[in-house]
């Protein structure tokens, strides 16, 4: 057991733990915290895998932008001073008995298919890579995406906004 | 114990797919919903990286992890913007309550 080994132990557990508040707590503020550890944790796999680009910006993106998104979300639509912000929950036991069949099969197809891997050599940065394969071959969808995404911060802000009258 | 491989990242994926359904499918609260819709997106960000780096198949991976990440944002936006006039118009945001398409 070497030291990528326990690191990637380490970051598993911080993901997995983490995510398991997020699902099973009631108090709707402490899942959005515990959420952002997953994200860290995830952040931390991905760099694990060499893909260091994309963790700074699971970081970035995640952390710094979505989680205050959510944050916003549930500041701006339970009453935090009068109703308390527990949330509630229903199915909860089919729902944990499908669930729990589902991970299992899941997990064990991950564990008893012979995966065909090779050793590869990825390179020790990749956002040099990253920035060439955006402009080059995945330009239409760079592109596309661009689109998409202004599209979506005006609609977003159109259907949020506050009628004059 | 043998060295971490490709199916060590692949359960931990599919381990946080199953949470994340789990509070898609329990949650009442439509923020809660939407946290769970986050962590399935990772947990298909982790499959994409953990194949691309074990299949020798180039950098291809990741930049499909980038745009997975790219369209979660534009999902949060617009998916709390919904969020924010069911509040309005219901004064509530639980996922069960809002029904009225059924009278």
């Amino acid at each position: 057991m070497n030291l990528y080994d326990l690191i990637f132990y380490l970051f598993a557990a911080v993901t997995l733990l983490s995510a398991a508040v997020v699902v099973s707590s009631k108090n709707i503020i402490y899942s959005a915290f515990s959420l952002v550890l997953t994200f860290f944790g995830v952040a931390g796999l991905y760099i694990l895998l060499g893909a260091d680009f994309i963790g700074v910006v699971q970081i970035l993106v995640y952390v710094g932008g979505i989680m205050i998104l959510l944050l916003f979300g549930v500041m701006l639509t339970n009453k935090i001073t009068s109703v308390d912000i527990r949330t509630g929950t229903v199915n909860v036991l089919p729902s944990a008995i499908a669930i729990g069949v589902f991970m299992g099969l899941v997990t064990s197809i991950m564990i008893w298919t012979k995966w065909v891997s090779f050793p590869t050599e990825t390179p020790l940065t990749t956002t040099n890579e990253l920035g060439k394969l955006l402009i080059t071959e995945y330009v239409l969808i760079f592109e596309l995406l661009a689109i998409l995404l202004l599209v979506a911060l005006i609609g977003a802000a159109s259907i949020a906004r506050r009628d004059k009258e | 114990m043998i060295n971490v491989g490709l199916n060590h990242f692949l359960i931990v994926s599919g381990i946080l797919f199953s949470l994340g359904l789990y509070a898609v499918v329990t949650r009442k609260n439509a923020v809660m919903v939407l946290m769970g819709i986050e962590l399935i997106l990772n947990a298909a960000n982790i499959n994409f990286i953990a194949f691309s780096k074990f299949g020798n198949l180039g950098l291809t991976g990741q930049v499909t992890a980038l745009f997975v990440i790219v369209l979660a944002a534009a999902e949060a936006a617009i998916a709390l913007a919904i969020v924010l006039n069911i509040y309005k118009t219901f004064n509530n945001v639980n996922v069960d309550e809002i029904d009225h398409l059924k009278d």
